[in-house]
This record gives C-alpha cells, structure tokens and sequence, in this order.
C-alpha cells in the first residue's frame, strides 16, 4: 500500500477526547465527526486536513476507546498518520476502519511532501527516506482489504 | 516461566494469536457504532460459545431524543440476538462485570478503554473499538498480540488518609500516560494480596491510563472468596517466576494523598501543595471510585456535617445503590446536602448530569482529566474519596490529613 500527502505536525500524546469531543458522539452522521475533528485542538484544523498526513508525537489517540476519533481523522481527508508509537486501541481502531497508521521517528516538517509504502517498509520526506515498523500479518491483511468490515465480508 | 498474561493467552510475549473470547460486552456508547458495523459485515447470528453483554451506562438515562432512538435500536438488537442485558439504572458496564461474572483465566474484551478493570479477578482483560466488537460478536474471537509484562511490586501498608487510589495515581506517575503501551500490568507482592477486591478494582481501572493493554492481579483467597459469595467456585491461581520486562516496586507506606493535575493522569501533586484552590464541584462515582466501600467512606466523612460545594454522588452500580440505602450510607450522604445521580458513568464523559461550565473547577474520583472531558472549559482535578469527602466540605481542595 502507497500513500502520499502534505505534512501536518501535531505533538505528543494527543487523546482521543481531543480528537473528537464527547458532546459529539452521539449521532451516526460521520460529516460531524469530520467537521469538529481535533477542534478543541485548534479550530482551524479540521479545514486544513484534506489530503493531508498527520506527523506526530509518541502515543497519539491515548485514552478512550471511542472508534470515531480514528473515524474522524479519515473522514477529515488524512491519508496517514505517522508517530513514534501509538495507543493501542486507536492503533487497532484505526486499521480496522482502513486508515494507515505508520510507526516512526520522523522529523515533522510543515507542508512538506510525504511519501510511503506500506508493503516495502519506508517513509520519505525532504529526501529522505526512512525504514519503518512493518505492520503484523493480519494487520496488513486487515488493512489491505480496506478495513476489518470489508475483511469480514470477504472472509466468511 | 510465565507472566499471567501469557499463561491466560497461552503463548510467549511477542506472538499473535487468535483467541476464543469468554465475554465480550459494549455500552450505549460504542454499542451503537458496534452495531453500524455489525450490520455492514451481514452480521446475523452471534458467534458461539462466547457470553456477550450490553449495558446501559454512559447516558443512563437518555438525554434527548436523539440518545433515546440510538438507545432504543440498540436495546432491541440486543433483546433479539440474545445478549445478556442491562438497561438504564443497572449500572457501569466495568462494575456489573464485577459482581461475580468475570473469573480466573478467562479472556474478556470491552468496546471501552476501562475494560481493563476485571483483570482484578486474574482474567485478561482488555479494550478494543466498536469495529473489533463487531467481529467478535460475528466470530466469538479476536487476534492478540501477548504483550510483555510491567511486574508492580507492592510492599508495606498504607498510613494516614492514603487510598488505593492515591497508590493508583503513584504508579500511573511513574510510568508516564504511555510508559506501559502494549504490555501489561501484574499487581504482585504481598501486599497486592493485602488488597480488597474494591482496591485491586481500583488498581486495574488505571492501568490503561499508563497505556497498558491489561492491569492483572492472580486470584487469591481474597478473590475465591469474593466469587463464593456470588455463587462461583473458582481456584487460586498460583504465580510463576517470571521476567517481567520492567519492574516497579512501590512501598504502599511512601503513598500520599495526590491529585492529577488537569489535563493529565500522569502530573501529580501532593493534595496539601494545592489545598485552598476553590471549588465549582466535587463528583464521587464512576467505574473507579463508585463502589459501595468507597461510599460508606465518603459517607463516614461527610455524617452529620454539610458540604460547601455542589458535590454529586452517583453509585456505579445498582447493587451498590441498594446496599447503600439498606445500610444507611445514601441517607448520610443525602443529609449531608449531595445531589445523587443514577447508578451509570454520571458527568465522566461529558454528556449529562453535572457537566461543567466554561472555568469551572471539579475533583472528581473518575481515572481521566482530558481537557473539556467533562465539558467545554472545565477544569479537572483526580483524587481519592477521602480527598473529595474533605474538599466537599471546605468547597475547596483539601487534604484528608487536615481534615
Ligand atoms: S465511568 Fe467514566 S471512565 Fe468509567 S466507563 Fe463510564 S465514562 Fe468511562
């Protein structure tokens, strides 16, 4: 799997509640989601995501286990996202609903150009490239079909 | 030699495996998304083999219309694939898996973070998203990867007006809101096994605020016990020598009564470094503090005498409810001027029922102080019951010790 899009930084430990509050959960209408994604973050992001790759700090999308955070984020236009480490719940969460999730160390640089490919194991920006954490087999398999959905359907 | 972890998940640390899951259950709140992606897998029977529970408890009861029609999908869904279910008032989904359904060795998932909490029976516990829960309700099983263990070593007992949740907090400050992502927790040492179920509940709950994938204590005499009472007979378990792959030893008597600072689990300070801030609310409940022995404490604290803040007092379970009025506990409470909510999460989530205002402050004796967690421009403070009993009734916060 290829992916590319702009740099987007944001820090360490971003929470699930930052991502997506509680006073917007209840409701299925996924546009929502995506309008006030990361808004008690800063209000101006969830407009600037589109195409986008999220380059953050260690454990993103630590805390709750609401599925809408990851949601969310694709719903927003966010290619990837790239950290150093990841909460677990979000990690699986984010896979299931098909939104690559990237383990690395990389140097956030606004508005640049990422590129990466999933299946040969690297990440590269300002001309860089870096080897990445490859995901689990039925991570990828999860990941590759689209999401644990489209997994399912395929599989029973 | 194995850790508990890999002994329940039968395989080495590092190893995926895909696993039979014992009991899985949802709330009001991932339940729903659950169910989105339940139908949109062709989701017809349920797997077998496996116990599936939903429970009503983060907007118990519903606070408009449009919580009541998701509810009410729901409800019916699970009325008609025949999953255990309890409805509004019953209680918190980690609490009513706690009064003698979780036990020893079985493997149970939660579509909550705080699924968690039942690895206090020696189960491994954990949680997952709506979407996993969907599986599993398809399959009855899940992928684990078996995480390597963090051993918390407990020693000593606590002194003064230091809690379990006061020990939580130490250790969730040593480890750091991420120091245990992917591994788990075992609560051993003698001390663990001085613990009540109430305190090793409390241990567990917070686990997944260090990141962890599970928080463990090994049934014991205390755990058999407990689980006779509710009609089970179950086996202690008897601990290995293992390695765990970090140890953190921690004296129960260098405890002292903490606060988190908002917006952060892991920033503590010692209560008396904050005494005198005011306060807008004290909240005492949830899945962490809500329990009947943390009630008869606050009650204890509060008899006879009036609280100087709005405080809101929410039992986490039915059971817990009942026990309380039938031993007089609610009434002191309520003589004491709180305000009692139904048994469920209360404010926790920000949803209903004493949410905050713009600059309000609250000590609450929830697990989690995210920024605008408990309503938009609210600021959070974590304590223990006896922190939250002692700053009620001075309105601001207040160490138990000067109380
Ligand atoms: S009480 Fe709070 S932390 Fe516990 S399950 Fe409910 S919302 Fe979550």
């Amino acid at each position: 799997m290829q992916g590319k899009g702009t740099a987007v930084c944001l820090p360490a430990d971003i929470d699930t509640d930052v991502v997506i509050a509680g006073r917007y959960l209840r409701t299925k209408d996924r546009s929502i989601w995506a309008t006030h994604v990361f808004e008690d973050l800063d209000p101006s992001l969830a407009a600037r995501l589109k195409g986008s790759v999220i380059v953050a700090g260690k454990n993103f999308g630590c805390g709750s286990s609401r599925e809408q955070a990851a949601i969310a984020i694709r719903e927003a236009g966010v290619v990837a996202i790239i950290a150093p480490s990841f909460a677990r719940i979000f990690f699986r969460n984010a896979i299931n609903i098909g939104l690559p999730l990237i383990e690395s160390d990389l140097t956030c640089k606004e508005g640049s150009t990422v590129v990466f490919d999933l299946s040969q194991g690297w990440v590269e920006t300002e001309g860089k490239r870096h080897t990445i954490r490859p995901l689990s087999p039925r991570m990828s398999e999860i990941l590759t079909a689209g999401g644990l959905v489209e997994y399912w359907r395929a599989h029973r | 030699m194995s850790t508990l972890s890999e002994r329940i998940l039968g395989a080495a640390a590092g190893e995926y495996v895909d696993r039979k899951v014992d009991r899985a259950y949802a709330h009001d709140g991932t339940g729903v998304l659950a169910l989105e992606a339940w139908n949109a897998m062709g989701g017809d029977r349920l797997g077998k083999d496996s116990d599936y529970y939903i429970q009503f408890d983060h907007i118990a009861p519903a606070n408009n219309s449009t919580t009541a029609t998701l509810q009410h999908e729901l409800r019916e869904f699970a009325k008609r694939s025949f999953m255990h279910f309890s409805d509004i008032g019953c209680g918190i989904c980690h609490q009513l898996m706690s009064e003698g359904i979780v036990l020893p060795g079985e493997i149970v998932v939660g579509a909550d973070s705080h699924s968690v909490t039942p690895g206090a029976f020696g189960a491994f516990a954990t949680g997952v998203g709506a979407t996993d829960m969907a599986a599993i309700w398809l399959t009855g099983e899940t992928w684990f990867r078996v995480p390597e263990s963090v051993g918390v070593n407990l020693t000593g007992r606590f002194t003064g007006a230091a809690e379990a949740k006061d020990l939580a907090l130490t250790y969730v400050e040593k480890l750091g809101m991420d120091g245990a992502t992917y591994r788990a927790l075992e609560f051993v040492g003698e001390s663990a096994r001085n613990l009540s179920i109430d305190e090793r509940l409390v241990l567990s709950n917070l686990s997944v605020e260090a990141g962890a994938k599970a928080g463990l204590f090994y049934a014991d005499d205390v755990t058999v016990r407990y689980l006779k009472e509710r009609g089970h007979d179950v086996a202690p378990q008897v601990p290995e020598s293992c390695t765990y792959r970090q140890e953190l030893d921690i004296d129960l008597a260098d405890v002292v009564p903490l606060v988190a600072m908002p917006h952060r689990v892991d920033t503590v300070k010692p209560v008396e470094a904050l005494a005198g801030l005011p306060l807008d609310q004290v909240f005492v409940g949830t899945c962490t503090n809500g329990r009947y022995s943390d009630l008869a404490r606050f009650a204890r604290l509060v008899k006879g005498r009036k609280v100087a803040v709005r405080t809101i007092v929410i039992p986490a379970s039915a059971a817990i409810l009942e026990k309380a009025i039938r031993t007089g506990v609610l009434a002191d409470i309520a003589e004491a001027g709180c305000t009692l909510g139904t048994p469920g999460c209360g404010p926790c989530l920000g949803y209903h029922m004493g949410v905050l205002g713009e600059g309000e402050v609250c000590l609450s004796t929830a697990n989690r102080n995210f920024k605008n967690r408990m309503g938009v421009g609210g600021e959070i403070y974590l304590g223990s019951v006896a922190t939250a009993a002692a700053s009620a009734l001075k309105g601001e916060i207040t160490s138990p010790e000067a109380a």
